[in-house]
């Protein structure tokens, strides 16, 4: 197991006890960025991302750089920045919010400079009090600083930021749910086409969407150069990335590690992440990315932190969450929390995302309660396949919105790794766990 | 329970004026409405329709899509137990179990005295800490039995005024300036179109 020793990026403010406030981020080279981006043409900063080529950290993973270039050529443009972190086991923005909001308002206004954004939003999940508070702080700092509002640092440019609350749907993580949202709406995710967010977003005008993790990258990024960024990783998968690690690790939390050079066993095992599984317990599973994503078994533990080799794997790094299930867990049990997750926060919209959940879900508590059948398994796996056809990786859609793809994937791994378990419950009309 | 106070009607226009469109303050606002009266009253979300032309239909049809806002009262400390994933592996459930045991409630109910409304909620984003919950939306990780008896008992003392608001006041800082980047002179709803341009 090695550690590699790259710089910490993100979270490399956070050893101060009063990293959110802007004295300590001044103290830290805060907004040096931004001064630097100022004196460079717009072309100039993208070219830098691009250059880095930062992988969005929201989930989806797509080109930070390359989602700024396909902006419908019409004015005005805006520029959201997704702080709705509600993926189960995801904790990072939560932390960022909190703790170094100075940063997320500087990657905020140089890509709102180098998108020409007329206004920019930092939606925050409204559950996220302390992260709104702290947001709110530093925003008023930054506009007495000089450094948002009317004519930024002398240079001529000028750009409000508005720091927007959520009120509790999942969904509006989904970018075109949440620009509805900011809207004044319900949630409910738009259909794409037309409704790319670059095309046709907030008020139907060309939308960069962009989240709090990949935003917080930026002033390093313009600092340092996009060459040292991508110097780190390998391939497609640059920088280092915020992994949340929970569940029966020794010692859960956020480690910022270097992309590719990291395995999830240095995550789940190294003494400075993980740390191993608590109790010295065998590792029975672990959830790669995010409740959305398939499950992999102690045998992959070797594959590298990479987008694309996890993507080789039949499942994704998604929102960088990393839950260790040890042997303790009931599968059936785990599953059927996920999926009661996906049925309680479906919007509605399409049958296939709002029915099946509902189905699915019922059918896992009977198995897990001992009222199952034999014909269950099959059962579920059919559901799971109307919802995405094929049951492959990634997904084929249904639905509006990914959430739907979304629930078949703790489903399908669960009947998939562990279908003795399954059966288990069935022919002894309850858990063995004891539950 | 009655519309927006003089204060909070112009924290709304406030508000409105951060948006190229009105109706984009609608949650922000309806946050101060739950703020002023512990849940969003019938009257408050009327006059919220009322300053941004929406019809008491349209404001309810949002508010009723998001889990924190409540349009019936609720106890004056919403506590919000986590059993997702990381919960679940770390005894969310059993607490959960226990809350429901020490306040008298199931998850939804609200105690006799008004006190507390506990409820199950999907991943609150500490699962470094689980079992977590929160209390009007201040969190608190690693809660055993123990520490949750402690903070029922804190919270019932009112020893945690400081940290935990009544249920509602969710920000307690507020925004110090309305737009700026028109100019000191410029009008706040005029969209800016992008500063001056650098030799491209």
């Amino acid at each position: 197991m090695t550690v590699s020793d790259a710089p910490k990026i993100v979270t490399r403010h956070l050893g101060n006890p009063e990293s959110w406030r802007l004295r300590a981020y001044l103290a830290a080279d805060g907004y040096q960025g931004l001064r630097k981006a100022l004196t460079m043409t717009r072309e100039e900063v993208h070219e830098q991302v691009n250059t880095a080529n930062l992988l969005g950290r929201g989930g989806a993973g797509f080109e930070a750089g390359r989602k700024w270039s396909m902006l419908r050529k019409s004015e005005p443009v805006y520029l959201v920045v997704n702080g709705d972190e509600s993926e189960p086991a995801t904790f990072k923005d939560h932390m960022l919010l909190e703790n170094d909001p100075h940063q997320i308002i500087e990657g905020t206004l140089i890509t709102a400079y180098a998108v020409r954004a007329a206004r920019a939003f930092i939606y925050v999940r409204g559950e996220f009090a302390l992260g709104l508070e702290r947001m709110t702080e530093a925003l008023n700092e930054a506009y007495a600083h000089g450094a948002v509002g009317h004519d930024i640092f002398g240079s001529g440019w000028s750009i409000d930021v508005v720091i927007h609350p959520g009120a509790g749907a999942y969904i509006c993580g989904d970018e075109t749910g949440l620009l509805e949202s900011l809207e004044g709406k319900r949630g409910f995710p738009r259909i794409k086409p037309p409704f790319f967010p670059a095309a046709f977003g907030l008020y139907n005008a060309p939308t960069v969407v962009n989240n709090v993790e990949t935003m917080s990258n930026i002033p390093w990024i313009v600092q340092h150069g996009g060459a040292d960024f991508a110097a780190l990783g390998a391939g497609r998968s640059t920088g280092t990335r915020i992994f949340s690690v929970s569940g029966h690790v020794k010692q859960p939390g956020n480690f910022e590690v270097e992309m590719v050079r990291t395995t999830f066993r240095d995550l789940l095992y190294a003494p400075v992440y993980g740390g191993g599984i608590r109790g010295d317990r065998q590792l029975k599973a672990f959830i790669p990315g995010g409740a959305s994503s398939y499950w992999l078994g102690p045998d992959k533990l070797d594959v590298p932190l990479d987008q694309d080799e996890v993507g080789k794997n039949g499942t994704m790094l998604g929102s960088g969450s990393v839950v260790a299930m040890s042997e303790d867990v009931c599968m059936v049990r785990a599953a059927w929390r996920i999926t009661r997750f996906f049925r309680a926060e479906s919007c509605g919209q399409c049958t296939p995302c709002r029915e099946g959940a509902g189905w699915l879900e019922k059918v896992l508590r009977r198995i897990e309660e001992g009222q199952g059948r034999e014909a269950d398994l099959d059962l579920l796996l059919d559901v799971c396949d109307n919802i995405a056809p094929g049951l492959t990786w990634p997904p084929r859609q249904t639905t509006i919105c990914p959430l739907g793809p979304s629930i078949p994937s703790s489903i399908v791994s669960a009947v998939r790794m562990f279908r003795d378990e399954f059966l288990v419950h069935i022919k002894e009309g309850a858990c063995p766990y004891g539950r | 329970m009655a519309r927006l106070t003089p204060d909070n009607t112009q924290r709304a226009r406030d508000l409105i004026a951060l948006y190229p469109q009105a109706r984009s303050a609608l949650i922000p606002i309806l946050h101060v409405a739950q703020e002023q009266d512990g849940y969003l009253a019938e009257d408050a979300m009327v006059h919220v329709g009322e300053l941004l032309g929406l019809t008491p239909a349209e404001v309810r049809g949002t508010a009723t899509f998001y889990d924190m806002l409540f349009t019936e009262p609720i106890g004056r400390h919403l506590i919000s137990v986590c059993t997702n994933i990381a919960c679940l592996l770390n005894g969310g459930d059993e607490l959960l179990e226990h809350a429901e045991a020490v306040l008298g409630v199931s998850a939804g109910g609200t105690t006799s005295d008004g006190e507390f409304t506990l409820e199950e909620v999907e991943c609150i984003a500490l699962c470094g800490n689980a079992p977590c919950l929160a209390v009007n939306w201040r969190f608190f990780g690693n809660v055993t039995d123990d520490r949750f008896d402690s903070l029922v008992d804190d919270l019932r003392a009112g020893r945690l005024s400081d940290t935990v608001p009544p249920h509602g006041m969710l920000c307690r800082v507020r925004r110090s300036v309305g737009l700026t980047a028109a100019g000191p002179a410029g009008s706040e709803h005029h969209v800016q179109s992008g500063g001056k341009e650098k030799q491209a």
